[in-house]
């Protein structure tokens, strides 16, 4: 099954009685980090919960590597981090991660190393004797990527993971997660931060009630977008160049904003406000476009 | 199974360092204490002037051993409804067992180890504290019942049976409903025993029905008529036997153990509702 790819879902649906958690959802994720974005309640934990196998489809289904899901074939490959992570608060950091050793299926001989390589990883190196019902939410969460990352999985399932996070800590997420990709792992990111999914995603879905309303590469997804420049001097003229580019506007601090340039567009659009005679200051393409993006295809 | 042992070792250390192990080792030792000084003033009781004789003093001691064995049956059965009902529903509601299942283990390991794990508790809590009472009754007033290790097979056995029924229904609701509707139905089966043995002392068909079926349903009581006969010394069960059919009332005498096949159906249900216990998990959303 070396063809199949690392997550496949086919016309997934997920019923609660009345309630639609998912709708015909598809996806493919051969490679790379996947972000799964939606509002509260769109149906992303249902997906992860279906991916795992702790949730039954109503109707569809789909595979991880190939294999059947919450099958443990494909659970040993998997590394897990759930929205509630919460985890055994009599144990110690140490002893969360060997049991996870143990119910993974890691060497024996290998557990010490590896429990200090995961708690090195996520900041945890100076608390792996300390007591989980000692720790703080945002512990609680390293501690459960911690577990996620146990035995180098090549599926890395992130619902939420840096709900509980200050700055530092979700800088430090996106670097782990940038660091399972290098390694060629395969992540797949719940998230409703859009901020987060645009630096670190490669491919996205939007999810909204349960339904995909836009599957993409980021690039795709965000061809349109818009960008602040700061210039002097700007003639009449430069303004008529520029609004070729896009829908021109008026930032209040003074700078200038295209909506709806293609990133590509950007490099002419600052040539020709300087061949008008303009002198720019700032060129700053947008990142609440992802956000403009997502609200408009919520709002449909 | 290794899936089920790392769970059951899980539940045990949780038990171990949560201290509920230490709390039920130290309220139980008072009890004993308690239990064994009063067992002690039997020697001193001097009723009409003289002391009392050899046998008297047995008959006295087999009957205060039965009322508080009664109570020790009492603390095991409670003691596992209250253990085995957050088992597995505590884990679900915290989200705990999200993080567990989503590892190569399957929901049938998950219930047995749980199972396992419980057994382990009351079979050490059971046996410790039974055997503990038993020798140490015996070393103050040098009464040994007739048939210790059978009482505690029994006793033990109501324990496993009612901590196997809060299990399943932990697999579907919160401890607390679980708990208390396991304690209801453990009286209402205690209930349902003296209910059919007035039926039996009536000579009333259908009242002894109803005390039939209920320990059929739920063999606790029918199981604890079994401890009690383990405890009761021949010259008693003969003195008893001698009333007539109205002792089938009494919930603390049994004139003959239950018989064979009732055991077997004990056995019977304990696999039968582990068995449901795990299909209901296996069909459950986490």
């Amino acid at each position: 099954m070396a063809s199949a790819p690392a997550i496949r879902a086919e016309h997934i649906t997920k019923r609660y009685g009345r309630i639609v958690a998912l709708s015909d959802l598809s996806l493919d994720v051969a490679s790379g980090v996947f972000g799964f974005l939606g509002p509260n309640g769109a149906g992303k934990t249902t997906a992860i919960k279906v991916l795992l196998g702790l949730t039954r489809p109503t109707s569809g289904g789909g595979a991880i590597l190939g294999e059947g899901f919450g099958t443990k074939a494909a659970l040993r490959r998997i590394g897990y981090l759930p929205e509630l992570f919460r985890y055994q608060s009599w144990l110690a950091a140490r002893e969360v991660l060997a049991l996870h050793c143990e119910l993974a299926g890691i060497e024996r001989a290998r557990w010490s190393a590896e429990i200090d390589r995961i708690l090195a990883i996520v900041g945890l190196a100076d608390r792996g004797a300390s007591r989980v019902g000692t720790f703080s939410k945002g512990m609680q969460q390293r501690l459960g990527l911690g577990v996620a990352l146990l035995g180098d999985p090549q599926v890395v399932l992130l619902d939420e993971p840096t709900s509980a996070l200050d700055p530092v800590g979700r800088h430090d997420v996106r670097e782990i997660i940038r660091a399972l990709r290098e390694r060629g792992a395969v992540v797949f990111l719940n998230s409703h931060l859009l901020t987060e999914v645009e630096q670190v995603c490669d491919s996205v879905a939007i999810v909204d009630r349960g339904k995909v309303v836009a599957q993409g590469t980021l690039a795709d997804l965000l061809r349109t977008s818009s960008v602040r420049i700061r210039a002097s001097g700007l003639t009449r003229e430069g303004r008529a160049a520029l609004a070729r580019f896009g829908e021109l506007d008026d930032a209040a601090d003074g700078a200038i904003l295209i909506r709806g340039i293609e990133m590509e567009g950007i490099p002419d659009a600052v040539a020709s406000a300087v061949a008008s005679g303009a002198r720019v200051y700032a060129v700053e393409p947008q990142h609440e476009s992802l956000e403009e993006r997502f609200l408009r295809l919520l709002g449909q | 199974m290794t899936g089920s042992l790392v769970v059951a070792r899980l539940l045990i250390g949780e038990a171990a360092r949560r201290r509920l192990l230490l709390a039920l080792l130290l309220l139980t030792l008072v009890v004993i204490a308690l239990t064994v000084w009063g067992f002690s003033r039997i020697n001193e009781l001097t009723p009409s002037g003289q002391p009392i004789s050899e046998a008297q003093r047995r008959t006295i001691a087999s009957q205060l051993l039965i009322l508080v064995m009664f109570m020790f049956s009492w603390v095991i059965s409670l003691a596992s409804v209250f253990v085995a009902a957050p088992a597995i529903s505590g884990e679900l509601e915290s989200g705990i067992a999200a993080a567990v299942l989503a590892r190569p283990i399957s929901r049938l390991e998950y219930v047995v180890g749980k199972w396992l794990g419980l057994l382990a508790l009351i079979l050490a809590y059971g046996i410790g504290a039974g055997v503990v009472e038993i020798v140490a009754v015996n070393v103050v007033v040098g009464y040994l019942p007739p048939r210790p290790l059978e009482f505690l097979a029994f006793v033990v056995g109501e324990g496993v049976v009612l901590l196997t029924l809060a299990l399943a229904l932990s697999t579907r609701m919160s401890g607390m409903v679980g708990g208390v509707i396991a304690a209801i139905l453990f009286g209402i089966a205690w209930m349902g025993g003296i209910i059919g043995g007035v039926g039996a002392a009536l000579g009333n068909q259908t009242i002894t029905h109803v005390g039939t079926a209920t320990k059929l349903i739920l063999p606790t009581d029918g199981l604890w008529r079994g401890a009690v006969w383990s405890l009761e010394p021949a010259v008693i069960i003969a003195a008893n036997t001698q009333l007539g059919p109205a002792v089938a009332a009494n919930p603390f005498f049994a004139a003959e153990p239950p018989p064979a096949a009732y055991v077997v159906w004990a056995v019977a249900w304990i696999a039968a509702v582990l068995v449901l216990a795990v299909w209901s998990f296996r069909s459950r959303e986490i």
